[in-house]
């Protein structure tokens, strides 16, 4: 009968054991080392974004330009061969996901964003000499209808709403007597309401008020075209837009 | 086997030795049995989606209304004029929730706001899966013959596509990758049918190669099969991947087979009698807006020019001079379809031009070249590769035959079962990889597939990957009410002796009218309605540009005093609108206080300034054309029509639609037909 029970217990706890090591051998799930094959042959002490930031693309697909970062040491100087990885919010992936700086301490990697619209927070990270550097980068994803309002927004508004000029699109913003507010403008546009946006849009600038060389655009633009404008604006505002009037919780 | 039957009687007496109790046993096995259907259900990998959604919204603010609309059980879209039974919104419960904005974990997000409701397309005529499929394995990712795994999303537009024929605003690179089909020259070695049953034609103009030897060297070509981007980092021509002796031997055959033609070609002694000046080159070139159409490569590498006209970075070192000349003189007599305009050039602009575009070479293009004198064996392996690599299924070449069909045609490829494709190794197994593949790389798949290798960018290659998978057995089954066409190219000819000039000068190359013709500049098929005879005349004789802003702008062709009035009587009699008044007046009566209220409205109530200069001294507006003389350019009746609705005669126009009244339109028009002052003009550019 003893030896019986003793057998028992010992089943149990054997068990128990198993139990206990699955458990701890799921939750340690390495995260996959990304550098695998690349060896350094430097350590910076800086990272800063050389290009490819703030740039706005579309969700699920590879952004315009590269991400490019650089190495710097103590001096300012660039470093070559220093290992740079790069980590995001879920869903960005990168190609390749870390690499080693070039001659002239720059790190590229392309940028495919998530499938979900909004902004995206990417990290550069280099080992450093004490301690990891990292670099923070911000990328935007539209989704259809914020892409619709883009197009329409490079059509009919950034003549005049974006300062900037190339060569292909002379910027009118200079020839303003007013100056009509960039979308980016999150500072002011944010504090607007969905009704007000649309009011100015569909009947120009004097239906709030407001200067006669913004031109009414609601015999132009269709409703649905203006919701998506609305929504690009939205979509690309710094700081980001958080819509107001009752949020529901998330607790 | 004696214990075994004591056993089983034993147990039998124990079970149902007694009546009672064996109904006991059988409705107890009655019950297990009935609760396997339930228990099934309970563990199902959808069930189990449910229940996680329900904890997701258990604890948000408005769980009430979410817990509301959650239905439990499977759940399906049935369409059946599309075919669909859509079962995918089982598990992904939250697509229509707009308050789940901030979910991004699968399956439970929101999906993007999309002209399309979800009841009335389902989702796998966008996405791709088995609808019917209610577990994940199944649904998304099934490679079963007949099935398809889901389409990831950056190919998402292709969906738009089986339904949109035409070029929707929100689907850029699907509308890339369709331009693409059509300009890289795709069609001309494989037939694609759209499912509307339109047939996709080529935009591209691969040049005749039937005279090739008046205009370039043998040696050239044989630079240029081996690695056509190396001449011109633009074209459209893909690498063939020749060896130096098939290279070789296809450039013998062309040159042995061109023949030459009278006026291809002028004379050395005609040409040095024209003076060529040096100094006048670039502006010369730069005049006729040859950058339009053509590209150079700057000192920094980077293109500038438009892409309708080929490459002229090295064209020092493909054309012949004699040949050039006569080119720039009559382009029409090498090749009577060119889109190249004839510009009238007097000789001497001729020659000017010729020695501005010899001096753009480089030394080092082709010099290696040494071509020994091709023996007869050596020029009939040119011809059996040109037949072997369709090179006529694009250029026309002497003693070669247009292939037929040459290549597959590829109107289902969207559909191409997956069991009928031969992947690589380490390739993901999906029609996109596969597309993406052959045209990144076709020669990968084997030393036999005769698909050359073309110059394009990842973006451009996942386009064209997009173009094709839209090309759905799907899309062929759709209802024609569903299908929006795709918009042709009318095949509008203008005609009688104004016809043949605008032939000649190639207007079509740049406007369009009737449905014909480029986009570079403004569509002209209401012309007649809108200009006034003085203006358009001057306008023939020296276009001087009314948007200060483009750089594209229309050159000047040398037209004679007749062929400019015939093309002026030509435009103004035939390129009428009909919706235009043609007795349009406005009301004599107080001209002047009407002209005095319209520049009011111009400039405070409509703010037209900000687009438009209408004053030199104050405006700056660099959006619209400048109106400083647009009283002695355009019609009033335009001017009042286009006020009312842009949009109505020009689609698409980006002068917004102001619902102006009557009245206001009229006194506009007043002030705008007031502005005939050419003094002021000019002094702001």
């Amino acid at each position: 009968m003893t030896m019986r029970s003793t057998v028992r217990a010992t089943f149990r706890i054997f068990g128990w054991a198993m139990l206990l090591a699955l458990a701890t051998l799921a939750g340690c799930k390495h995260p996959a080392p990304l550098a695998v094959g690349l060896k350094a042959t430097a350590t910076g002490t800086a990272l800063v974004e050389s290009s490819g930031g703030h740039q706005v693309g579309v969700t699920g697909t590879v952004l315009k330009d590269p991400l490019v970062v650089q190495v710097n040491d103590d001096q300012g100087t660039a470093v070559p061969g220093a290992i740079v990885e790069f980590h995001g919010s879920a869903g960005v992936s990168f190609d390749p996901a870390a690499v080693l700086t070039d001659s002239s301490g720059q790190a590229t990697t392309s940028v495919t964003l998530g499938a979900t619209a909004g902004l995206y927070r990417l990290s550069a990270m280099t080992p450093g000499k004490s301690k990891p550097v990292t670099l923070d980068i911000v990328e935007t994803a539209l989704d259809y209808q914020q892409r619709v309002g883009s197009i329409l927004a490079d059509k009919h508004c950034s003549r005049c709403h974006d300062p900037e000029s190339s060569p292909e699109r002379v910027s009118n913003f200079e020839n303003l007597a007013v100056k009509p507010h960039p979308f980016t403008e999150g500072n002011t546009l944010n504090k607007m309401s969905d009704a007000d946006l649309t009011s100015i849009v569909m009947h120009g600038g004097p239906a709030l008020s407001r200067s006669a060389l913004m031109p009414p655009y609601g015999n132009t633009l269709s409703a649905a075209d203006v919701r998506a404008l609305i929504a690009y604006i939205r979509a690309v505002a710094d700081p980001p837009y958080e819509p107001a009037g009752t949020v529901y919780s998330r607790k | 086997m004696q214990f075994i039957s004591r056993y089983l009687s034993s147990a039998w007496r124990a079970l149902f030795g007694d009546p009672v109790r064996a109904f006991g046993v059988v409705s107890l096995a009655l019950l297990v049995a009935l609760a396997i259907a339930p228990a099934k259900e309970h563990f199902s990998q959808w069930h189990g989606f449910q229940r996680r959604y329900l904890a997701l919204i258990h604890d948000r603010g408005d769980a009430a209304s979410l817990r509301r609309r959650f239905q439990p059980g499977i759940h399906q879209i049935w369409l059946p004029n599309l075919g669909v039974v859509d079962r995918c919104t089982t598990c992904h419960l939250g697509l229509n929730e707009a308050s789940l904005n901030d979910v991004s974990q699968q399956p439970f997000r929101k999906h993007p706001v999309v002209p399309h409701s979800l009841d009335g397309f389902g989702c796998v005529i966008c996405h791709g899966g088995q609808g019917a499929a209610t577990t994940v394995a199944e649904a998304h990712h099934s490679e079963r013959a007949g099935e398809e795994p889901i389409l990831p999303v950056r190919y998402i537009e292709s969906g738009c596509g089986q339904c949109h024929q035409d070029a929707l605003p929100g689907t850029p690179q699907l509308n890339l990758g369709r331009t693409m089909l059509m300009r890289y020259g795709c069609v001309h070695c494989h037939a694609i049918t759209r499912p509307d049953g339109s047939k996709v034609v080529a935009t591209d103009y691969p040049p005749s190669l039937t005279h090739i030897a008046d205009k370039t060297a043998r040696a050239w070509i044989y630079s240029w099969l081996k690695d056509p981007q190396a001449y011109a980092a633009s074209t459209t021509m893909p690498n063939y991947k020749l060896s130096d002796t098939d290279a070789s031997d296809i450039s013998a055959y062309l040159v042995s087979t061109s023949t030459p033609r009278a006026g291809d070609t002028v004379a050395p002694a005609v040409q040095s009698a024209a003076k060529a000046d040096p100094s006048a080159g670039p502006s010369l070139y730069g005049e006729s807006f040859c950058a339009s159409c053509h590209a150079v490569q700057n000192a920094a590498g980077i293109l500038v020019g438009g892409d309708i006209g080929p490459e002229l970075t090295r064209i020092g070192n493909k054309a012949k001079p004699e040949w050039l000349a006569a080119w720039l003189a009559n382009p029409r007599i090498y090749d009577a379809a060119t889109p190249m305009p004839h510009y009238r050039f007097t000789p001497q602009q001729v020659a000017t031009l010729v020695a501005f575009l010899q001096g753009k070479s480089d030394s080092d293009y082709g010099s290696g070249v040494h071509l020994d004198a091709a023996s007869p064996q050596q020029i009939a392996h040119g011809r059996k590769l040109i037949v072997e690599l369709g090179c006529a299924a694009c250029h026309e070449i002497n003693g070669v035959q247009k292939p037929e069909n040459f290549a597959p045609d590829l109107s289902s490829i969207g559909s191409k079962p997956l069991a009928q494709i031969v992947f690589l190794p380490d390739m993901e197994h999906s029609l996109p990889s596969y597309i993406g593949a052959k045209i990144r790389q076709p020669r990968a798949f084997g030393p036999s597939v005769k698909m050359p290798q073309f110059a394009l960018t990842a973006s451009q290659n996942e386009a064209l990957t997009t173009a094709l998978l839209a090309l759905t057995s799907r899309a062929r089954s759709m209802p024609d009410d569903l299908r929006v066409a795709a918009i042709q190219e009318t095949n509008y000819q203008p005609a009688g002796h104004a016809g043949k000039l605008i032939t000649e000068l190639a207007c079509l190359s740049c406007h369009r009218i009737d449905g014909r013709g480029g986009e570079m500049a403004p569509d002209l098929t209401w012309e007649g309605s809108s200009v006034q005879r003085s203006w358009l005349t001057e306008f023939l004789h020296n276009p001087n540009t009314l948007r200060p802003s483009l750089i594209r702008r229309m050159p000047r062709f040398n037209l004679s005093d007749s062929d400019n009035k015939e093309l002026t009587d030509y435009i103004l009699a035939v390129y009428q609108s009909p919706s235009i008044d043609p007795d349009f007046a406005l009301s004599a009566g107080n001209l002047q206080a009407s002209v005095e209220h319209g520049r009011q409205l111009f400039f405070s109530k409509y703010a037209c300034q900000s687009c438009h200069i209408a004053d030199t001294k104050t405006d700056k507006g660099y959006i619209g054309p400048t109106l400083t003389q647009v009283g002695s350019r355009l019609t009033s009746a335009w001017v009042y029509a286009w006020l009312r609705n842009p949009q109505a005669l020009r689609p698409g126009t980006t002068e917004p639609n102001q619902n102006l009244s009557d009245e206001d339109a009229r006194a506009l028009t007043a002030f705008l037909m007031s502005l005939k002052g050419s003094a002021g003009r000019g002094a702001k550019q």
